[in-house]
């Protein structure tokens, strides 16, 4: 285990350390200490490592994360894991807005809640929250998963594309041209499978799967009043 | 027509209104029809105080000239020596704007790459990520960093020479984008992720931040991601120009690219392109003064753009404070747009050569703002990427020629007070005074 001090080696000598790392590293565990709500922790990662850190971080922590598990023992800021390729972004405690915003792959598991703009443009990344998440989660969502073992917030996947969303408790209310869809056997099974890899003990027949109707694929003026 | 009627009686000549023109009537008409608001490419159509409505003085007895042919008038500029540890060095200070994989072929990539690496400056991405053909035939390329982050990846970004988070267009400040299902190839679709045919939306804000101090935050990330290697740019709209390029200097920008009105876009609606915005003469002063005022004019460069068409206009933009231009629509042109040689096909369309906008609907005659592998084929790459570095050659030429006779060695050592403006409103926007006069309209306790 490689520990660093943040508040001692400093953000960017930490960041140029870990992005040291190559693929075939043997230095696979890392700790970080003293983050004290720094921005950008472990930002750019790309090699098959373990990085916990030890305390609540900024904004943009694990951003543009690939192949790295990034663990973060406290809450995290806003922007945590966004833009992340793959890998595995673990957050004991809260995920502050746009976690996992505009995310292509990987996983993001949350032990608390999310708060507004969950998955914002997600575009393949998985999230799966313990709690609840805020409003305008998945606004213009892509493709990908989002699951949310609590409740939701107002304007759930606003103006999505193919993403789909999972919802164990009350959806305050669903965004433009998302909604209600049939979970059928092949959704029981992925839900299954992300609340597994998310360690999250919930029964996937408790949920109910959203989703896009396709009204605003291509403009039509009929339309209009909801664009 | 008859001047009288059959009782003799003199008819009045009809007379159109000025405020139902044709054009109005027409827009009214089409929109009574469709139920729609007007979508186009470019950006302003409309007549507004230019470039055009400044002259150089030129030296005389009080100012001398350098020689033409013998005396050298450096071009160069280095952009992002801030922060960054390359910043970017051209040869000219003519850069080429951001335009999307999507809104263009590939080929017309490829073209701009060509052309700017053999001109020595740089290209840009736009919204749609980075291709191949772009990255390899473009010597210098910035990565534009957009609210929507389409085909937006850390490796491409790591592969970019500059990074450029956009913030706004000058043809549509505030406003986000809608690339038509029809422009939407296998390609397009798999690079942004989404199914092939349907519309796509372009955000008008950032996903993840909001505010300049979210957006210094977001530089941060973004020069931890790529080791602090390469310059970061702040592109705005020409709406606030002082407050924005203040703001985008606070956050820590290397570069402030800021855009007109006259700026194209790829699509959006006709009364935003008309309606929202300033004309770019009217935006270049207050982005100098607020340079100054921090003290960071020369160390944070600003790029300008948004109807530059001409050497001269290079050399006003300089002239007014500029380190840099950026074109666009100027560049389609010199790659072969709205060609007259196409015109039996503007004219299918409904248009004419010079007037071709609908750049949204892929149906391109010229074969570069389209997808249709037919139409696509019609552009050579390799002649298009010729005559956009001659025209760059030219106006490159062009702003020397101005530069050497107002006695400057350097474009940027072009000043205000080699300008005069040919009328009121132009002088009061770039402050420099009314041909003939002593008079800064606006500026106090100067005279007529």
């Amino acid at each position: 285990m490689q520990t660093i001090d943040l508040s001692e080696t400093g953000l960017r000598a930490m960041n140029k350390l870990l992005h040291a790392q190559s693929e075939d590293t043997n230095q696979t565990a890392w700790e970080i200490i003293n983050p004290k709500g720094a921005h950008a922790i472990a930002c750019g990662l790309n090699a098959p490592i373990e990085v916990t850190v030890k305390g609540s971080t900024g904004y943009y922590c694990a951003g543009m994360n690939q192949q790295a598990t990034v663990n973060i023992h406290g809450s995290a800021g806003p922007g945590t894991g966004e833009n992340i390729m793959s890998g595995k972004i673990v957050i004991e405690g809260d995920a502050s807005q746009y976690l996992g915003a505009t995310g292509h792959g990987g996983l993001i598991v949350v032990k608390g809640n999310a708060s507004s703009r969950c998955g914002i443009s997600m575009k393949g990344v998985n999230i799966v929250v313990q709690g609840n998440i805020g409003h305008m989660s998945a606004f213009m969502g892509q493709s990908g998963n989002l699951v949310v073992c609590g409740d939701a917030g107002d304007a759930l996947g606003d103006s999505c594309y193919e993403a789909r969303f999972f919802v164990r408790g009350k959806v305050k209310s669903l965004g433009a041209d998302c909604e209600k869809k049939e979970m059928r056997k092949e959704h029981l099974t992925l839900l299954k499978s992300l609340l597994d890899e998310a360690g999250i003990d919930a029964d996937p027949t408790e949920f109910t799967r959203y989703g896009s109707a396709r009204n605003l694929y291509n403009f039509d003026v009929d339309n209009a009043g909801a664009y | 027509m008859n001047k009288y009627d059959p009782k003799g009686i003199p008819h009045t000549t009809p007379r159109q209104s000025a405020t139902f023109t044709q054009d109005i009537n027409s827009d009214i008409r089409r929109a009574a029809a469709t139920g729609i608001y007007d979508i186009r490419g470019g950006g302003a159509k409309r007549k507004v105080p230019s470039f055009d409505d400044l002259l150089f003085m030129g030296a005389s007895i009080s100012r001398y000239p350098l020689e033409g042919y013998r005396e050298k008038c450096e071009t160069s500029v280095t952009i992002g020596g801030l922060h960054a540890e390359n910043p970017i060095e051209l040869d000219i200070p003519i850069t080429i704007a951001g335009m999307s994989f999507g809104a263009l072929s590939g080929p017309a990539k490829e073209a701009l790459g060509r052309g700017a690496s053999a001109a020595g400056t740089s290209t840009t991405t736009g919204d749609g990520g980075m291709t191949p053909e772009e990255r390899g035939h473009s010597d210098k390329l910035v990565y534009q960093y957009l609210p929507s982050r389409y085909g937006m990846n850390p490796n491409d970004l790591r592969k970019a020479d500059a990074i450029e988070i956009v913030v706004g267009q000058g043809a549509k400040p505030g406003g986000g984008g809608m690339l038509l299902g029809q422009k939407i190839s296998d390609r397009v679709a798999e690079m942004r992720n989404l199914p092939k045919g349907i519309d796509q939306r372009s955000a008008c804000r950032h996903p993840d931040w909001t505010g300049p101090d979210d957006l210094e935050i977001k530089i941060l990330e973004l020069r931890e991601i790529t080791g602090w290697k390469v310059p970061i740019y702040v592109k705005v709209a020409g709406a606030r120009p002082y407050y924005d390029t203040t703001l985008a200097i606070k956050a820590g920008a290397d570069a402030v690219v800021l855009d007109g009105m006259q700026g194209g876009t790829a699509a959006t609606q006709d009364v935003f392109i008309e309606h929202v915005g300033q004309p770019t003469l009217a935006i270049v002063r207050p982005a100098v003064q607020a340079l100054q005022d921090l003290g960071m004019h020369r160390k944070v460069q600003l790029i300008l753009s948004g109807g530059i068409r001409s050497g001269a206009d290079v050399a006003k933009a300089m002239a007014l404070g500029a380190d840099a231009v950026a074109i666009g629509t100027a560049a389609l042109i010199a790659l072969g747009d709205n060609d007259p040689k196409w015109e039996a096909e503007y004219n299918a369309l409904g248009t004419t050569a010079g007037a071709y906008d609908d750049w949204h609907e892929g149906r391109d005659p010229a074969g570069i703002t389209t997808q249709d592998p037919e139409l696509q084929a019609r552009f050579d790459p390799v002649e298009g990427g010729r005559r956009l570095r001659n025209y760059l050659k030219v106006m490159t030429l062009e702003a020397q020629t101005i530069a050497r006779a107002c006695g400057k060695n350097h474009l940027h050592n072009l000043e205000p007070e080699d300008l005069v403006a040919l009328t009121m409103e132009a002088a009061a926007m770039a402050q420099v005074p009314l041909a003939g006069t002593n008079w800064y309209p606006g500026k106090p306790n100067t005279s007529f």
